[in-house]
């Protein structure tokens, strides 16, 4: 069974239909990548699968079952994690408080007034794990306002695993990064594979053909093509749409 | 110790002391200000907690603190003219009053809260006013408690072991409720709630991606303040023994976010400190002229905009 269904979706912004008629399947443990050009719609797919935003028809179901009128937080208790394109930290926290953060969320041990977080050692030592994971240890005591760009594409990974979400949604990882942080965000992502289902929205071609098991397209909110690597780069009609501009 | 706590600890200190030594130098009227500085300091304390920690600019929290001190004077008057004896609310009891203020207080915010924290921005800003201007009219129209005259408290409220005609007592036990105030909102705000709090002042939908319901904390956190600033009113109502709507006027809730934002909001001390310079400077300015409303406000302004975080902006660490 798919980890990830949509049936149908459909989202439009006054007379710009973000999402039309999209139907998609996500299999358990696949890295599945979602390309398209700018303004395809992909930021408002990933809006809607973790409910910031409600499709005006259709249905988006995990796990089978119908999760469409589901809160965000509830859907992300249920195992559904996503990284903003846009990057999206607390930004006057410090880096381990954001992960930290990000772990007693997980832990279910948020409603605890009297002790105070920071010594909270299985929750501390579980961030600064993962920010060792994605190389930002060193940094754990800044305030996140201060770190780079990169760093901070870095941050919404750890905040991604922190969850231990089954499934990641992941919109634009790489955007902005220069090559030598491409490269460690695409061995970190590929670290991450087989062990949770990930959604990859990615212009960095390269990136998606090295780690992606499928691949989807989306042009003008609608998928027109889903299949291998391999499949899609012979695509004729992916190639017009869309890498053909590329090249 | 980081400057801020230094400077806090100073400031309490002086706090301590000089109020008393005033007091017994025959200057009883610097002990009265002192007094009134650390109630409203408790106030401001607690409007801290959703404003400075929560990013909640709730512009009704000088309701909170009249409703807390209607909840002394409404059983005392009822203690002395009768009626309300079936309640058990015609009392001069603190402990019955004071329980009785953040009660109500929680239970208002409860109420109000769910709806408010529906809302965001402006919005917010204006229906947390409305709700208070609400009870403004509300006490406004009862005939039996004054209406827009104000109520006299005959009775200040009783204490084991304490007297609160004693103005040294009555400063004692505010300046130690405000140490407890600090302490507390210090320990929510480092807690893992206060984390989740703070978090979702930054960034809300970040937060929300973690699994966090942050309207539920956000409501917690906003009826934990409405409990804080009615025993604040409580306090009020015995030191001023003359209680009327006037002090739930939106210009009072005004001058408690003032209060934080002077002395610095998201810090322990802030609050204390703008209160502090907020009182002392009322005071000072209003010697000199009568038109010390203006230099005052733009004096405040001045603060605000010139310095990074009020007043405890001049206490940051060196990083
Ligand atoms: N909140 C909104 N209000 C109005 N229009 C919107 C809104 N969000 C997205 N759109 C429009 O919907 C379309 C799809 O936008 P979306 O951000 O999903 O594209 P995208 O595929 O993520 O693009 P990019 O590759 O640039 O990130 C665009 O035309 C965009 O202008
Ligand atoms: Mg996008």
């Amino acid at each position: 069974m798919s980890i990830l269904e949509t049936r149908n979706l459909m989202k439009s912004f006054g007379g710009i239909r973000a999402t039309d008629d999209l139907t998609l399947a996500v299999e358990e443990g696949e890295l599945h990548a979602i390309i398209g050009p700018n303004g395809a719609g992909k930021t408002t797919l990933i809006t809607q699968l973790c409910g910031t935003q409600m499709p005006d028809a259709g249905q988006v179901l995990f796990k089978g079952r119908d999760i469409t009128g589901l809160a965000p937080h509830k859907r992300a208790r249920l195992g559904i994690t996503r990284s903003f394109q846009i990057t999206s930290l607390i930004a006057d926290m410090t880096v381990l408080e954001n992960i930290a953060l990000a772990v007693q969320a997980r832990a279910g041990s948020s409603f605890r007034f009297f002790r105070a977080a920071s010594s909270v050692e299985a929750i501390q030592s579980r961030a600064m794990e993962l920010l060792a994971r994605v190389g930002l240890a060193e940094k754990a005591g800044m305030v996140t306002a201060a770190l780079s760009h990169g760093e901070h594409r870095h941050m919404e990974i750890a905040i991604a695993l922190a969850s231990e979400a089954e499934l990641m949604l992941l919109d634009e990882p790489m955007a902005g990064l220069g090559p030598e942080e491409s490269a460690r965000m695409v061995e970190l992502l590929r670290g991450l594979k087989g062990k949770h289902t990930i959604v990859l929205i990615e212009h960095d071609m390269d990136a998606v053909f090295a780690l992606a098991d499928r691949i989807s397209v989306l042009v003008y909110g609608h998928i027109i093509a889903t299949g291998l690597p391999a499949e899609i780069r012979a695509n004729k009609e992916v190639e017009a749409a869309y890498l053909g501009e590329e090249a | 110790m980081s400057p801020r706590t230094l400077a806090t600890l100073v400031a309490m200190a002086l706090l301590a002391v000089l109020p008393p030594v005033f007091y017994y130098t025959g200057n009883a009227f610097w002990l009265d200000l002192a007094t009134r500085l650390t109630i409203l300091a408790i106030a401001a304390t607690s409007l801290n907690l959703i404003l400075g920690y929560g990013g909640l600019v709730s512009f009704g929290h000088a309701a909170y603190v009249g409703l807390g001190a209607y909840a002394v004077g409404i059983p005392a008057y009822h203690w002395l003219y009768g009626g309300l004896e079936h309640l058990g609310l015609a009392t001069t009891s603190g402990l019955v009053q004071i329980p009785l203020a953040m009660a109500t207080c929680a239970l208002f915010a409860l109420v109000t809260g769910a709806i408010c924290l529906r809302t965001r921005g402006v919005y917010f800003i204006m229906i947390t006013m409305a709700f208070a201007q609400m009870v403004y009219y509300a006490i406004v129209s009862i005939e039996e408690y004054g209406g827009d005259d104000g109520l006299v408290i005959d009775t200040r409220s009783e204490l084991p072991g304490l007297n609160l005609d004693d103005p040294i007592q009555l400063f004692g036990l505010a300046y130690v409720s405000l140490v407890a105030a600090m302490l507390i909102v210090r320990m929510i705000t480092r807690s893992r709630f206060g984390m989740v709090l703070r978090g979702a002042k930054g960034n809300a939908e970040r937060v929300q991606m973690m699994g966090l319901n942050t309207y539920a904390y956000r409501l917690t956190a906003y009826v934990i303040s409405g409990a804080m600033a009615g025993y604040a009113g409580a306090l009020l109502g015995n030191f001023t023994t003359f209680i009327s709507p006037e002090m739930m006027d939106w210009t009072r809730s005004g001058e408690l976010m003032f209060m934080v934002i002077l002395g610095g909001g998201g810090t322990t001390g802030g609050p204390m400190l703008g209160a502090a310079a907020f009182i002392i400077l009322e005071e000072l300015l209003s010697h000199f002229t009568i038109y010390w409303h203006l230099p005052f406000g733009l004096l405040l302004i001045a603060v605000v905009l010139f310095t990074r975080g009020g007043l405890m902006g001049f206490f940051r660490g060196r990083k």
